[in-house]
């Protein structure tokens, strides 16, 4: 049974934020002893979905937790907006699909760097991404 | 021969600093014409895609004002990272450290100059 240890909320509404924000994501990382290999995977797949949050739902909040099941703890992160939504989440998952003329990474490329990955969007309501890195994971 | 540009990057930069720093550079090489840009990221901890794409548009434009870009000092978790997120730096040189990334560019522009010469002697 997956158990919630810790729970920190930080909303995000400018780019600022996003540099303290990694920190937070880094603080929960580092209490639970995760290796530097696996914390620079969660962030930078924290950052990837913090920047689709300001970039296209201008913003929202991102819950950040400390989790435990069995043995094994890890973080979990829950980016909620109420921005657009995405009308294709298949194609919004494809490696190169982007409608901000970008790279197309950024979805797929977190799914990459986590254990855990979970898109949920309504359009016109809102997107949110879950995503979970285990410690030894 | 214009001299090297050396570039530390102390922190993890937000996107504005980023780009301010894309813009700043290329108008540094251009200023000063230099032939080479060494781009120290060993202080960086997370490189994102859109500081990945930062990094490449810098290797691209120096590279149309006649410079070469090596990045040095990457560290292994962001180097393991960045492969996993599926973005390939395309077009950026990358050393372990700055003094090899200066021999890097060293034998880049010895190369420009040995190719010159050829085009030279085509001429003659
Ligand atoms: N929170 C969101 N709200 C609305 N649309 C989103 C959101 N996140 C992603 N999208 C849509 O999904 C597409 C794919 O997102 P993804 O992050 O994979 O690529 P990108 O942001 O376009 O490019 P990159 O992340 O490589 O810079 C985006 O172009 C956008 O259309
Ligand atoms: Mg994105």
């Amino acid at each position: 049974m997956l158990m919630t240890l810790s729970k920190d909320s930080m909303s995000i509404t400018r780019e600022q934020d996003l540099v303290p924000f990694r920190n937070r994501v880094k603080e929960a990382a580092v209490k639970i002893g995760m290796g530097i290999v696996n914390q620079t995977k969660l962030i930078t797949a924290a950052s990837e979905l913090v920047r689709n949050m300001f970039r296209y739902a201008g913003g929202g909040e991102v819950l950040i937790e400390i989790v435990s099941k069995g043995r094994e703890s890890g973080v979990r992160l829950t980016f909620a907006d109420k921005g657009p939504g995405i009308a294709n989440l298949d194609l919004a998952m494809q490696d190169g699909y982007s409608t901000g003329k970008s790279l197309g990474l950024g979805l797929p490329g977190a799914k990459r760097l986590v254990n855990e990955f979970d898109l949920k969007s309504t359009v016109g309501q809102g997107t949110t991404v879950m995503i979970l890195k285990w410690k030894n994971g | 021969m214009g001299p090297f540009l050396l570039v530390t990057i102390q922190i993890d930069l937000y996107d504005r600093l980023a780009l301010n720093l894309e813009a700043d550079l290329v108008q540094k090489v251009h200023q000063t014409g230099a032939r080479g840009v060494l781009i120290d990221i060993s202080a960086v901890s997370i490189v994102d895609s859109f500081m990945g794409r930062i990094l490449g548009n810098i290797a691209s434009m120096t590279r149309v004002l006649d410079a070469e870009t090596v990045v040095v000092g990457m560290q292994p978790a962001v180097a393991i990272t960045l492969i996993e997120l599926g973005l390939s730096l395309k077009g950026v040189h990358t050393a372990l450290d700055v003094e090899r990334g200066m021999a890097l560019l060293q034998t880049k522009l010895d190369l420009d100059y040995e190719m010159a010469d050829d085009d030279a002697d085509d001429i003659e």
